[in-house]
């Protein structure tokens, strides 16, 4: 008798836990499905193929689109891209390659340290010594700022993904001959080509919606311009802009543009899913 | 004392002074891991052309003394050895270590195949990776010619280009001994090729091991005694890093001098 209570007691506690456990989790995504929700509902409604074609009019003039927010992001990321890519892959190489136990631990230090600054505080670094010296804001300073956010990003996931791949394969290409610098180059890093590809992806999406460092060193700007030692459009300035005027035109055009960067963000994450997926020869 | 007995028999055998002098002689040699000896003077000598067997109970050894061989062993941090070891009558010191490496190559415990590269590719692995151009025939035909030697051209001739992945624990095996032998080593070092694979992969290893000898010298890391006894000319006896007993495999398994190999070989430890 006491045998079947204990069993009922247990099989009680077993459905207060999940249920419990169920619906924190479920809590927890809440905030995404709102936002999500939202922004698509307010968004959706002023979306038209104007916003993505046709540059900012004037106040009082009807229509009017972001393409130069978006195609100033564009190289801005791009900037980013061309200088932090390469130095976050070759410092998480080094983190992972690197025989040189002390430099190696303060360097991962240092890296783990930038990646807790806010954006805000990074923004302002990127005013000093960029775009003071230069006496003007542009492309150029903001995707410099930006690189300096996307490279801690990259070096911690680099480092994590190559660490994944089974000393065995390296110990092969030395067997065979090969110097470690070809070792790292041409069996490492080509193993690991999947996963460093989603850490890109991931710091890319993490970037195109910062606007904080933007703030201190694009500027922004009303009209359509590819110069990059200019001040240039963007999307999250533009959705700052746009969502702090008084003006109900420009309210429903930040969230088109909110609405666009939040797609835009989605879909990044979605490739890094299916990337990660068809290239990894290793996981956890 | 024992290597004597060897280097005499390599005289009778073939009353060849150049096989007198073992192709790897090893003289005092001393392993540390840190602070930890690992290995405890040893000498040996291998005979070219014959496998010879390591073998002893798990963290004898046994793999610590062919990484020595190709160097491999230093480039674990804070490890170090004393003593020399010589490989053609030259201190393998002196070679560059990536030389000595493409003179001595390994085959690993677990079959560890370049999953980014094709079975084609993964032969021709020690060219291309080293930056070494090979003309389209010239690659076709060693391609051909390595995987035919080690059985395994019939069974992926129509998939040279698919991923090594693909292919099974055994295969993958015999792709990475092809992708040794393509780069036309002297010595072979076996680190337990078997450990991972089942029965039928493993025959067809040790049948491959013996008609490699005829081209290169083998030594065999192995825990399984019977492939020692099966495959091997010499055998090695390790023990809590000290070369027990070394000789004729067929001597070590009937008659062996020591207590110690006589346990051990007769299953009463390790």
């Amino acid at each position: 008798m006491s045998d079947k209570f204990a069993k009922r007691k247990q099989k009680f506690f077993d459905f207060v836990v999940s249920s419990t456990i169920t619906l924190l989790s479920l809590l927890t995504i809440s905030p995404l499905i709102l936002i999500i929700g939202y922004i698509s509902y307010k968004g959706f409604n002023s979306f038209s193929i104007n916003l993505i074609t046709k540059n900012p009019v004037p106040m009082g003039e009807v229509g009017g689109g972001i393409f130069n927010g978006i195609i100033g992001s564009v190289i801005i990321i791009l900037i980013a891209s061309i200088v932090g890519v390469p130095l976050g892959i070759l410092c998480g190489l080094y983190l992972v390659e690197s025989k040189r136990g002390k430099l190696r631990h303060i360097i991962r230090l240092f890296v783990e340290i930038l990646q807790g600054i806010p954006s805000i505080v990074i923004g302002i670094i990127g005013y000093i010594i960029i775009v003071m010296p230069m006496q003007r804001f542009s492309a150029l300073a903001g995707g410099l700022t930006l690189a300096i956010i996307m490279i801690p990003i990259i070096v911690i996931t680099t480092e994590e993904v190559l660490r994944l791949i089974p000393v065995e394969l390296r110990e092969a290409g030395i067997a065979l001959g090969m110097p470690r610098w070809r070792v790292a180059l041409f069996i490492v890093l080509r193993t690991g080509i999947g996963g460093l590809t989603s850490g890109i992806l991931l710091s890319l999406s993490r970037i195109a919606g910062e606007t904080a460092p933007l703030l201190f060193t694009v500027l922004g700007s009303q009209f359509f311009s590819i110069k990059i030692d200019q001040p240039i459009a963007a999307l999250p300035l533009q959705i700052f802009n746009y969502s702090i005027s008084p003006y109900p035109e420009w309210h429903s055009l930040g969230f088109a543009a909110s609405f666009l960067l939040v797609i835009l963000i989605l879909f990044i994450n979605i490739i890094i899913k299916t990337v990660v997926q068809r290239t990894s020869y290793y996981r956890k | 004392m024992y290597n004597e007995q060897a280097i005499i028999v390599n005289k009778l055998e073939n009353g060849n002074d150049l096989m007198e002098k073992g192709i790897i002689r090893v003289e005092n040699l001393s392993a540390y891991y840190g602070e930890l000896e690992v290995l405890k003077n040893i000498n040996l000598e291998i005979s070219p052309n014959k496998i010879t067997a390591i073998i002893g109970p798990s963290g004898c050894g046994k793999t610590t003394l062919i990484r020595c061989l190709n160097r491999l062993f230093e480039t674990v941090p804070r490890t170090r050895f004393s003593g020399k070891i010589f490989y053609k009558e030259r201190d393998i010191i002196s070679y560059d270590t990536t030389d000595i490496r493409k003179e001595i190559g390994m085959v690993f415990q677990r079959p560890n195949p370049f999953p980014t590269m094709n079975i084609y590719n993964n032969v021709i692995a020690g060219y291309k990776l080293n930056g070494l151009k090979l003309s389209k025939l010239e690659s076709d035909q060693l391609v051909e010619e390595t995987l035919k030697k080690v059985a395994l051209w019939d069974e992926v001739r129509d998939k040279l280009y698919r991923s090594s992945t693909e292919l099974s624990g055994g295969q993958q095996q015999r792709l990475c001994i092809a992708r040794t032998i393509a780069v036309r080593p002297g010595v072979i070092l076996f680190d337990e090729p078997c450990a991972a694979l089942d029965p039928i992969s493993t025959s067809k290893i040790e049948e491959l091991m013996l008609t490699l000898k005829e081209d290169f010298t083998i030594i065999i890391v192995t825990h399984n005694m019977q492939q020692a006894a099966r495959v091997s000319d010499f055998t090695a006896f390790l023990m809590a890093g000290q070369l027990i007993e070394f000789g004729y495999t067929d001597m070590i398994f009937t008659s062996p001098k020591d207590k110690r190999t006589e346990e051990y070989i007769t299953g009463r430890f390790g």
